[in-house]
């Protein structure tokens, strides 16, 4: 049986645990073995401590036996993204420049999966400080997407959504902030939702764009992925932008089959490949069948969302990025004669291309004689965006495009083209300038690569989503599907 | 040398006060003196990654409570800016300020400045306060040998920068705005302002014109960290920029450092070196609400201010301005002296006296001498200590009132109230002091002594109209009452006898 068990939902997995028909050693053992013959090929995790694991899981069997169990994702494995901090594990974003770094705290959904009874598996790889849409900036490794090794996984969260196609775990946590979540899941055929701003608490997530990351949960199965998110929405003191526990009750899911359905004008149209379009297209169809309604609505400021994210990320993430220089903690350089120099020096040789670039961006949009002609018209042009959203959300329960224009392209491909592998987010982006949910769902192929569609919801419609996304899927093969390794 | 009489200096000031709380501004680390270098830092003060900051309600409330004792507007919300720039005590290298939204607008400090003497009230003043913000304070960098130490104790403690209108005048009008500030805010517990601690510091803003020309290019001096070098800076500044304009130069708008040990200002930078804060509103912290409900708890905690007690105790009770102005520069002193007049309200001004004399005495005898960042003033009293209780000291001026004992006497007793904390009557009856009042007693020891030959040239001067004879004549009553006679009544006897 060990064999197949990388096969399974966490659902089910848990269900065997509660039956006594496994343990959380047995089940970790063999995801151990998996990792150490597909890592190398896959390249998803940049660090497993095999004891930990297996400390955490004879834990975890402890407290079953002991009738103490802590609930569904008790003795269940979670890889978690480089970015959110676990005590004790390496904190790296995938960076050089926090390379050495260990945490010496727990993130809150860190607290929240141990007080699940999950077990924290592994660091999953990342683009550099969740900057990008391939993974191909990672400082540490390259990720490959398991449906075909020559591609790309997707990203930032590219490790998170390779983990889970490849089978190395049932559960992955990953970080979204135009896309990073549902843009991986798509093109790795799993289930990514980035949930309402707010939801989540961002406390011990290494921050990028701090008003537009969220944590979010990414499984093989929309059910495994409300499993997941029930675990880690909670209330934190810690993070001031997350909802107190009186206002984050969800809205009610309602029947998935009376679901309004929103098809913003003009999605399915230029950039987007065929086969991407004939999937999405087929979705829209089954929802209809299945009598929901649906009905165009208008976004006409959705073109502005892809520039008005380059300025409103760069800006934070130029100013949240300050703090790597050296003085506590990461990378140092040994070539300095003055504190000055070495914070400059230690941030020219710690920080990747695309880092960089960001950074520089950011701090042109926010210079004086700019700010104005930049971010300012940003945060104008990102609230007419937020209100078109939800004028849009009072007609419909539900938007619905692709995740991503077309599947996975080659590595390397795109690398000396920022600009094209920025429109990558085109669809995933507006979730974040309005703070909105956000799932993706595999829908079909494009030729033998994954293609997902992609639900965005009125804020706290998670409920709805999910819905909508078990609707979809227990009517197709797309649940728990793998890529043959 | 040119006379400086024909230009007005114009001054404004900021002040970064630390203010009285138990945590940080934006992590629950707490803070305080004294402490090993990084003793008082966790991953939020030390900016480590994944880390966010959390408004410190308390930080809040103490800003809340300077805007109310300064009667300003309290904003319905406040919200925090990043102020970006690199520099090693900054572990954030963005400090949490705010440029737009401050959490107090407006207000005004009444001044006193220096009467014509010690004992003439000067003339009072407003001066209207801008704004204040309430933001983090950074770390302290120093260098050692080859290298550089950075100690993260005072990162992130909460700093109050109150930033006033360019209203004051003269260095008197900055120090006297200063104390007045210092007062206010001390006596409200909004912050301590201890200067060896580094509890307040000053930005100096300094420009000179001709009286009613529009107002002349400003310099700022930075860092200062007492009344006296306040006051130096403008003197000195406003030399200098008289010595300019007079030999026909310009003034430029810098940034400038002073050096108090050589009582010189120097340039830091330019105009064209100014930094360039990219600042933004702080996506971590969303827009905070003022509730009403909270500005009127703390409008309650709202001490009575300084001047207007000041006022009341002249006015109404009748204090000269001495006695008055040293009672209210301390909260606690001037409430301990009002309990005590609760309980003998027929004498104010003679508890007065002792409380402002013999009292502080003592009680600054038992301080010793401290700096705070007011050289001038003498160093803070605390009451909770003191062995005397208000309505005992009432007690013992009620004594002195009824003719019990002597001022003279008063005196003694007191010492021995202060040593020992007993009742003034108690004291009194131990030490046998109580004056002797008895009219028939007294009557015969007059007759005694003014029938004795040796006094007969004073009362031949007395009745001669020598007011002052009768004086020799007191002597030696006192002597055969072993000093308990009540010398007003010996007086009145006396008079009678000599007819």
């Amino acid at each position: 049986m060990a064999e197949t068990l990388h096969t399974l939902s966490a659902a089910e997995l848990g269900r065997r645990l509660t039956a006594g028909a496994l343990t959380s050693r047995a089940l970790c053992e063999a995801l151990i073995a998996r990792y150490d013959v597909l890592n190398e090929k896959v390249g998803a995790f940049t660090h497993l401590d095999r004891a930990n694991v297996l400390a955490q899981a004879d834990a975890s069997d402890a407290r079953r036996q002991a009738g103490q169990g802590r609930g569904p994702l008790e003795g269940i494995p979670v890889a978690i993204k480089d970015n959110i901090a676990v005590k004790g594990q390496p904190l790296t974003c995938s960076s050089k420049m926090l390379a050495s770094l260990v945490s010496p705290y727990d993130s809150h959904v860190a607290e929240r999966l141990r007080a699940a009874g999950a077990i924290l598996y592994g660091r999953l790889n990342m683009d550099e400080f969740a900057m990008g849409s391939s993974t191909e900036n990672s400082a540490v490794r390259k990720t490959f997407n398991p449906w075909d090794l020559t591609r790309i996984p997707g990203g930032s969260s590219g490790g998170s959504a390779a983990a889970l196609a490849a089978g190395l775990v049932p559960l992955s946590l990953g970080s979204d902030t135009g896309g990073s979540i549902r843009q991986p899941a798509s093109h790795c055929g799993v289930v990514g939702l980035k949930p309402t701003y707010g939801l989540v608490s961002r406390f011990g997530l290494v921050a990028f764009a701090s008003s537009l990351d969220q944590i979010g949960p990414m499984a093989r199965s929309v059910e495994d992925c409300e499993l997941l998110l029930a675990a880690l929405a909670s209330a934190d003191a810690r993070d001031m932008t997350c909802f107190s526990s009186d206002e984050r009750a969800l809205t009610a899911a309602g029947e998935a089959k009376k679901l309004r359905i929103g098809i913003p004008k003009g999605f399915l149209g230029k950039g987007v490949a065929p086969e991407v379009a004939a999937a999405v297209n087929a979705a829209i169809e089954f929802y209809r069948a299945q009598g929901c309604a649906v009905s165009e609505v208008e976004l006409p400021s959705a073109d502005l969302a892809v520039p008005t994210y380059y300025v409103v990320a760069t800006a934070e993430a130029s100013s949240n990025l300050g703090r790597y220089d050296g003085v506590r903690y990461g990378h140092r350089s040994a070539q300095a004669s003055t504190p000055v120099e070495m914070m400059t020096n230690s941030r020219s040789e710690g920080f990747g291309a695309e880092v960089k670039r960001r950074i520089l961006l950011g701090t042109f949009v926010l210079s004086a004689g700019y700010a104005d002609a930049y971010y300012n018209r940003a945060l104008r042009a990102r609230a007419k965006i937020r209100a078109e959203y939800l004028a849009a959300l009072s007609q419909v329960d539900v938007l619905l495009t692709p995740t991503v224009p077309t599947p996975a392209f080659k590595v390397g491909e795109k690398a000396a083209d920022p600009l094209q592998l920025y429109l990558e987010d085109i669809f995933t982006i507006p979730a974040n300038l309005a703070g909105l949910p956000a799932l993706s769902v595999p829908c079909g192929q494009s030729g033998h690569l994954p293609v997902g569609f992609h639900l965005v919801g009125a804020p706290l419609s998670e409920a709805k989503l999910l819905a909508a996304g078990r609707l979809f899927e227990a009517a197709h093969g797309f649940a728990h599907q793998q890529a043959a390794l | 040398m040119s006379s400086s009489s024909d230009w007005e200096v114009v001054i404004g000031l900021e002040v970064h006060v630390q203010l009285h709380t138990r945590a940080k501004v934006f992590a629950s680390s707490s803070w305080g003196f004294g402490q090993e270098p990084n003793e008082q830092v966790d991953p939020v003060v030390l900016g480590l990654p994944g880390t966010l900051p959390v408004v410190n309600r308390e930080a809040v409330e103490k800003s809340i409570l300077f805007g109310l004792v300064v009667g300003a507007e309290i904003p319905a919300h406040c919200s925090w800016d990043r102020k970006n720039y690199f520099y090693p005590d900054n572990p954030k290298n963005y400090q949490l300020t705010q440029k737009d939204f401050p959490v107090v607008i407006g207000g005004s400090v009444e001044i006193e400045l220096p009467g014509p003497s010690r004992n003439v009230m000067g003339e009072h003043k407003h001066v209207r306060i801008h704004h204040a913000h309430l933001e983090e304070d950074v770390g302290k960098l120093s260098h050692a040998g080859s290298g550089s130490l950075v100690d993260y104790n005072r990162a992130g403690v909460p700093l109050l920068e109150i930033v006033t209108e360019p209203d004051l005048r003269s260095s008197a009008e900055a120090e006297a705005f200063l104390r007045s500030l210092v007062a206010m805010l001390t006596q409200a517990g909004v912050a301590d302002c201890d200067m060896e601690k580094g509890q307040l510091r000053c930005d100096c803003n300094v420009s000179i014109r001709h009286p009613g020309a529009p107002l002349g290019t400003r310099t700022e001096t930075k860092n200062l960290n007492s009344i006296s070098s306040v006051r130096d800076t403008v003197i000195f500044e406003t030399a200098r920029q008289v010595r300019e304009l007079e030999a026909g130069r310009t003034i430029t708008q810098e940034t400038r450092g002073w050096n108090a040990d050589l009582g010189r200002g120097y340039v830091l930078r330019d105009k064209e070196d100014a930094h360039d804060y990219r600042y933004f509103p702080d996506p971590d912290i969303p827009t905070l609400e003022l509730s009403r409900a909270t500005v009127e708890r703390l409008a309650k905690q709202v001490p009575e201010n300084l001047y207007d007690r000041q006022r009341r105790y002249m006015d109404t009770l009748g204090l000269p301005f001495t006695a008055a102005s040293v009672l209210v520069a301390n909260r606690e002193l001037a409430e301990w002296f009002e309990l005590s007049v609760a309980a003998h309200p027929a004498n104010p001004q003679g508890i007065a006296n002792l409380v402002a004399n013999d009292l502080l005495r003592d009680l600054s005898a038992a301080v010793g001498s401290t700096t705070g960042f007011d050289e001038a003033a003498p160093a803070p009293v605390s009451l909770s200590s003191c062995p005397i209780k208000p309505a005992q000291l009432a007690g013992l001026v009620k004594l002195t009132d009824e003719g019990v004992i002597s001022k003279q006497q008063a005196k003694e007793v007191f010492a021995e109230m202060f040593k020992s904390g007993q009742d003034a009557a108690a004291i009194v009856d131990a030490k046998g002091l109580r004056q002797n009042s008895d009219t028939g007693e007294l009557e015969k020891i007059v007759q005694e002594v003014i029938a004795d030959p040796a006094v007969a040239k004073s009362i031949a001067e007395y009745r001669a109209g020598n007011e002052k004879a009768i004086n020799a004549l007191k002597g030696p009553i006192m002597k055969r009452t072993q000093g308990k006679a009540n010398p007003g009544l010996i007086d009145q006897l006396l008079r009678k006898a000599l007819g």
